[in-house]
């Protein structure tokens, strides 16, 4: 929650809708929840449908796509009716989104350092050189050593986790109050992983950000979040602070922390998830 | 201890990339060994050489006392050798029948009671002879995991080449696919070398692993000098320490 108790996003009974040939894919269906200036993560297996959660609030759900909420605001505004020229302002400028692979959201023919500037340029009266600058900076702050020579290199010049370093960059230059970051790491080495998260985490409680944490790696988020929300099958099964991840109640939480080998655990078989058709309902 | 699988200083060149640089160790029979290491460490590249996929420029490999070299495999290294692959996607062909998918390596190597096999073959990996006649796009990501390793068991091989075989599934599936993988292993006393960059995964399944980094073995240690943190290279240690998750410092 922010100080005056106001919530920087409130989520009520979110649903989005896949019509198919075969009939609707209900993606999402009736996510609630609030977030403030808080690490809030959402983990789920694959297709539970944490990243349409994420694209529903960023405004990015593909058009053939039904989405409704009883409410969906960013502080008192609401997303759903506001034009779609705000919703692209507030997009970038207050609320940003970091995708799993820097590929999909870094243009490849335009150099990092441009796309920065680009990015500031769309959303705020600046000058280039102040621009520039600007850009130079956000580099170093995700740790970047040489941003003079990062600025002026193409997306493909640079390895996995220099490119995500790049991409959070991007998404953070102007300064945006919500982040949501979904697998942000999923796609780099264990080691680079940790780096990223480090400068993710810095960044976000420097800037007393609101971030939304999506991944399928449930001891991750909650080694990240303050607090951790469990989908499954487009719905919430459970919340809870991310420190009590061991007090889980819900058979599928319970589950998906028990199956995974960790070293010096001797459990053979691995505990397997009992999928029961109620969890779906 | 007799090796089922003897490397010697394997050396696999890519245009002028070392991808391997003289890599050596020996697999027992009927053990169980882990090879991690991030990506581009040349984790693959040593699987595919070992399987003749790819050509391995210097060294030797002897498999249940034959020697081989470059890329070249006869079908008695087929019978005693089989991989399965981490992207069950890519390595059966979607338009394809799990049956044809399932003949194929009977009819190469001229078996005969083929029917028995298939069946067996489907049961043993838990989804039973419902599945023949499915193509494999109609199955989930660990139902053709399940696939290619009923495939790669049906020619009764001793040794499974297994490169990151569940890190494309979910965590829930991935443990079906280990303890799948383990009781096979149990009930044919098959020889794994098995391939991850998780830690945790390659410690639950391998007795004892090599640690790679730009194409070299760093180390190879027992699994207990995992838990005991009894091994000596910084490397490992890393990524042990990235493999328990993220530390607000
Ligand atoms: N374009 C689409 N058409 C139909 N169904 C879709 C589409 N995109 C996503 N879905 C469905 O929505 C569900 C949730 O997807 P997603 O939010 O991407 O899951 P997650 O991020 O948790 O893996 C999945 O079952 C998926 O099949
Ligand atoms: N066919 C190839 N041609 C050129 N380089 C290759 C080829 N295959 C792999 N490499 C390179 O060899 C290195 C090791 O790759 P690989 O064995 O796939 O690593 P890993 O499986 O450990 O991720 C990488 O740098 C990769 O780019
Ligand atoms: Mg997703
Ligand atoms: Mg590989």
């Amino acid at each position: 929650m922010t100080m005056s108790g106001k919530p920087l996003l409130t989520v009520e009974d979110l649903r989005v809708t896949f019509p198919t040939r075969t009939g609707d894919v209900q993606a999402v269906r009736g996510v609630s929840f609030a977030l403030g200036r808080e690490r809030l993560g959402i983990v789920g297996e694959s297709g539970s449908g944490k990243s349409q959660t994420g694209r529903a609030i960023m405004g990015l759900t593909p058009g053939h796509a039904k989405i409704s909420a009883r409410k969906l605001a960013f502080g008192d505004r609401d997303l759903l009716r506001m034009r779609a020229s705000e919703r692209r302002h507030l997009r970038g400028k207050k609320v940003a989104m970091i995708l799993q692979d820097p590929k999909y959201s870094l243009n490849p023919v335009m150099t990092i350092g441009r796309q920065i500037v680009e990015t500031l340029k769309t959303h705020e009266r600046i000058s280039t050189s102040a621009a520039k600058a600007r850009a130079l900076a956000m580099l170093e702050a995700v740790q970047i050593n040489d941003p003079e020579r990062v600025f002026s290199l193409y997306p493909h010049e640079v390895s996995g986790g220099m490119g995500q370093r790049a991409m959070i960059a991007m998404m953070l230059v102007c300064g945006p109050e919500l982040l949501i970051a979904d697998e942000p790491t999923s796609a780099l080495d264990v080691t680079v992983q940790l780096e990223v998260l480090d400068i993710l985490d810095r960044l976000v409680a420097d800037r007393g950000m609101g971030l939304i944490f999506i991944s399928h790696d449930l001891r991750l988020v909650s080694s990240f979040c303050d607090r951790v929300i469990v989908m499954y099958a487009g719905r919430i099964v459970e919340e809870l602070p991310a420190a009590n991840l061991a007090d889980a109640q819900h058979p599928y939480t319970r589950g998906l922390l028990n199956c995974l080998p960790t070293i010096g655990s001797d459990r053979h078989p691995l505990p397997v998830l009992d999928r029961k058709p109620e969890w779906a309902l | 201890m007799t090796s089922a699988l003897s490397i010697r200083d394997m050396v696999v060149i890519y245009d002028e990339f070392t991808a391997l640089d003289h890599v050596s160790f020996d697999i027992g029979a009927g053990e169980s060994f882990g090879i991690v290491g991030e990506s581009g460490s040349g984790k693959s590249t040593l699987l595919r050489a070992v399987s003749g996929l790819a050509s391995f420029d210097q060294g030797t490999l002897t498999v249940n006392g034959h020697s081989y070299s470059g890329r070249k495999r006869d079908k008695e290294f087929y019978r005693t050798v089989q991989m399965v692959f981490q992207d069950p996607y890519g390595s059966l062909h979607p338009r394809q029948t799990v049956d044809r998918l399932l003949l194929e390596p009977l009819l190469i190597h001229g078996f005969t009671d083929i029917e028995t096999r298939i069946n067996r073959a489907l049961d043993e990996v838990g989804l039973g002879s419902g599945f023949r006649f499915r193509y494999s796009h109609q199955l989930s990501g660990g139902q053709r995991q399940r696939i290619a390793i009923a495939r790669a068991l049906i020619l009764e091989p001793k040794i499974l080449l297994l490169d990151e075989p569940t890190s494309a599934l979910d965590a829930s599936i991935q443990a079906e696919i280990l303890n799948l993988l383990e009781q096979a292993r149990r009930d044919r006393n098959l020889t794994f070398v098995m391939v991850s960059h998780d830690l945790g995964v390659i410690s639950h399944m391998c007795e004892r692993l090599a640690v790679m980094k730009n194409g070299k073995v760093v180390e190879t240690v027992p699994r207990k000098a995992l838990e005991n943190r009894e091994f000596s290279a910084d490397y490992t240690r890393q990524l042990l320490v990235a493999s328990e998750g993220f530390r607000r410092g």
